[in-house]
């Protein structure tokens, strides 16, 4: 109806007013690819539940919708930027150059991160953070020696997984769910294999002892995915000794095709994610300008309608849709209630 | 000559062994030789037309189903205890039910619809709600707000089934599919069959995939790729805006005015150069310039439709120079006889005559530059979800949307397999379009073009 009116009235070209710059009324967010499909399912909402337009919800990843966000204070810029990490200390002091001082920090759940292979594949059942290591390590401790990763198979890295050879598809680093995986996969399984002290004898500082955990082979058995979870699902299909890491979403939403492994002994879902029993998880948070709030319409009861009950809460839309919900979800709708910015004082 | 031509036959007899009819080894391998060529060019005409029927069966398939859509008939009680807790009808107050408080009702809805159905189920209305989109809620609130004498009566609705039940009325979802599913189980099935038996749940043709905006992941059976459709027809008006105009007068200048020397050389090997260059450039060229540099919007089609014009430029040039070229010198000579001068004769007489072969090259670049998803990627339209309509011309250009192109790059995307079924079908919407278009530039090109 509205689509047939527009068309109509584009014909009528010669009509274009030139009054370009008129004042925003929608709010405007942008970040992170996996707080995407939330944002948007909340921006749904919103519009369908408030006389305010619909937020417009871009992604472009948490490093470009925070740079973004703090190129500064007025209506021609974001007001939230999604975030699949915290905001880091160097992006507040880029913020406060441009006059973003007041940010307001909000955390909207946990999102569990899983590592799945082909549904007829190999026996991929359980694993240890010291598997994905063994496998995965650029460089390992035998006998004293650090050498290049010589394990092939996953056999080699435990002997309870099936022979057959290395094939993992991990998160390409400009994503935030590679820090998620080197932290607590990769420098856990370090530390459980006790390569970490290994590699400290050796006579690495601490800080390089780390890096040389978090490092990844790069001969071809481990293959950064910088794209999104769909083409590592496409590697899969088609690698039938290919382990995927994948958002808890992506992967309840493709049960047919993919099964789950459980880390640590601990199957991943909301509930072991919420209680802490599955290690692998992470914050996903939003960030917004306290600046703007009173000023684009809408701002702040987007913010709240994001984190109230109905919508961030065990039952809502964004837990069904594979969002682990936040225990402390008061605290958050506090916080954005009193606009309580980061930092406390301010 | 006849004696000569005896004299050479009768030469030639001594060496000829046979008549013209009998064919000698030479003429054999020659007429092998050609066979073998016509062969190899049949192979060749027919890979490629094994791989365009592969290439459109593909589509076809995978995106036929997007164009029809579950749906069933709900028959809701609209309780006025819930939806007007005050009892006074008054807008403010309705309206302050949001679409959660609508969930109940469709709750209660659906146990009645299967009870009536006499289906024995133990699952509650909660689990029963996984059958509905989860925009029946918001469908039913608007009615409601629209219309509040309704509240207190029983009004049935016509409601989207979730993506999983219409995957299973598609074929997409089978039942061993769902048994690790935590979205729908088999027991949903089971409901499924006997109301698409006993009338009811049935799949129609999906006006909404092609006049509706995106939604968000957790219901695809809504997204449609109208809104995006507007982006790319605003895209494509600036680009005929700006590169038609800039383009025949570029050509018209550089083909009918410009001094042939080492300039207007070194133009021209460029322009042949620019048609050359990966689009991706053009979009780099984009966001450095339009956006970071001018600080026009981000995701606005305006900032799309100025990088898909330096885009097709240099083809509308080049296609506009070679129907001026084929206009016969004749035609510029006789005008100028007459005492026209040199712009009289161009402007009434030559660019009248070259002007189907410019419309057919600008239709060409135009189509090129729909399907073009490259730059878009740079500037944002990638990653944007179109769920607003642009409200009026001005927004149209400058408020953020996607174009076709991105919109079935963003559904590929997504993690729901709907959406994978929507991306192909968006993709037959796109190639519509784009025979469309080339069917125009046909048309234009057998009714108008002359030839000398």
């Amino acid at each position: 109806m509205s689509f047939a009116k527009l068309t109509a009235s584009t014909l009528a070209i010669a009509a274009v007013s030139a009054t370009a710059a008129a004042a925003r009324d929608n709010v405007q967010v942008a970040g992170s690819s996996t707080v995407l499909p939330y944002a948007s399912i909340v921006a749904e909402a919103f519009g369908e539940n408030f006389d305010f337009p619909t937020p417009v919800v871009e992604s472009g990843g948490s490093s470009a919708g925070l740079k973004r966000f703090c190129e500064g204070v007025g209506e021609n810029t974001i007001d939230i930027a999604n975030a699949s990490r915290a905001i880091r200390e160097k992006e507040i002091e880029a913020c406060a150059a441009n006059g973003v001082t007041d940010i307001i920090e909000v955390r909207i759940g946990y999102d569990g991160i899983v590592f799945a292979s082909q549904i007829n594949g190999p026996e991929f059942t359980a694993f240890e953070p010291a598997d994905w290591f063994n496998a995965l390590a650029a460089e390992l401790p035998v006998d004293g020696e650090i050498v290049a990763n010589p394990n092939m198979t996953w056999a080699d890295a435990n002997a309870d997984l099936p022979a057959v050879e290395i094939a993992a598809f991990i998160p390409g680093t400009k994503h935030g769910t590679r820090e998620v995986f080197e932290e607590k996969v990769l420098l856990q399984g370090c530390e459980d294999t006790g390569a970490m002290e290994a590699f400290i004898a050796s006579g690495m500082s601490e800080d390089d002892a780390e890096g040389a955990c978090m490092a990844v082979r790069t001969d071809g058995k481990s293959v950064d995915i910088d794209g999104d979870y769909t083409e590592t699902l496409a590697r899969i299909d088609t690698n039938p000794n290919g382990l995927g890491v994948f958002g808890l979403a992506f992967y309840e939403n493709n049960t047919d095709k993919l099964k789950v492994a459980t880390m640590g002994g601990v199957e991943p879902s909301t509930e072991t994610i919420a209680s802490g029993e599955y290690p692998v998880s992470r914050p996903l948070f939003f960030y917004i300008k306290k600046a703007h709030i009173g000023v684009i319409p809408g701002l702040k009861e987007y913010a709240e309608f994001f984190v109230s009950n109905d919508i961030a809460g065990p039952s809502g839309p964004l837990a069904n849709y594979g969002l682990v919900s936040d225990p402390e979800l008061a605290d958050t709708q506090a916080t954005v209630a009193e606009e309580k910015t980061m930092g406390g004082a301010m | 000559m006849t004696d000569a031509t005896s004299q050479n036959s009768v030469a030639g007899n001594e060496r000829r062994t046979s008549s013209l009819y009998t064919l000698d080894a030479r003429t054999r391998r020659r007429n092998a030789a050609e066979t073998r060529f016509k062969i190899y060019g049949m192979t060749a005409v027919g890979i490629g037309l094994v791989f365009l029927v592969i290439l459109l069966v593909t589509i076809v398939r995978n995106g036929i189903p997007a164009f029809t859509q579950t749906s069933f008939d709900m028959p809701v009680v609209l309780e006025a205890e819930a939806l007007d807790p005050n009892g006074n009808r008054d807008p403010a107050d309705i309206s302050k039910v949001s679409t959660f408080g609508y969930n109940p009702l469709i709750e209660q809805a659906l146990e009645r619809l299967v009870a009536e159905h006499g289906i024995e189920t133990e699952m509650s209305g909660a689990d029963l709600r996984k059958m509905v989109s989860s925009g029946a809620a918001a469908q039913i609130r608007n009615t409601v707000l629209a219309n509040p004498d309704l509240i207190g009566e029983t009004v049935t609705f016509r409601v989207l089934a979730s993506s999983r039940v219409d995957g299973y009325m598609k074929g997409r979802v089978t039942r061993d599919d769902l048994a690790r599913d935590k979205n729908l189980d088999a027991e949903h099935l089971n409901i499924v069959d006997v109301l698409s038996e006993e009338g009811g749940l049935e799949r129609a043709f999906n006006w909404a995939f092609i006049t509706g905006s995106d939604a968000s992941e957790s219901r695809p059976e809504q997204a449609g790729i109208g809104v995006s459709m507007l982006g790319s027809l605003f895209m494509m008006l600036v680009v005929l805006l700006l590169a038609l105009p800039i383009g025949v007068a570029a050509s018209i200048y550089l083909e009918e005015f410009a001094p042939k020397n080492r300039w207007t050389d070194l133009i021209e090997v460029n322009i042949s150069n620019l048609a050359a260059v990966p689009s991706i450039v053009f979009g780099i060229l984009g966001l450095a310039v339009f956006i970071q540099l001018v600080g026009l919007p981000q995701s606005a089609p305006l900032v799309g439709g100025l990088v898909l014009t330096l885009m097709t430029l240099p083809t509308i040039i080049i296609s506009t120079r070679a129907s001026l070229k084929a206009v016969p010198p004749s035609i510029r000579d006789a005008a100028l006889g007459v005492g026209a001068s040199k712009t009289q004769a161009v402007f009434h007489h030559v660019l009248p005559l070259a002007m189907p072969g410019i419309l057919t090259g600008t239709i060409i670049g135009l189509a090129q530059a729909l399907g073009e998803t490259a730059p878009l990627l740079l500037i944002g339209m990638v990653g944007f979800i179109a769920s607003n309509y642009p409200d009026g011309i001005t927004a149209g250009f400058l408020s953020p949307n996607s174009a076709m192109p991105a919109q079935i790059y963003e559904w590929a995307k997504r993690a729901d397999p709907a959406y994978y079924e929507r991306a192909w079908g968006g993709i037959i919407v796109l190639l519509l379009f784009l025979m469309t278009m080339n069917i125009i530039a046909i048309l234009l090109r057998r009714r108008f073009e002359r030839r000398w």
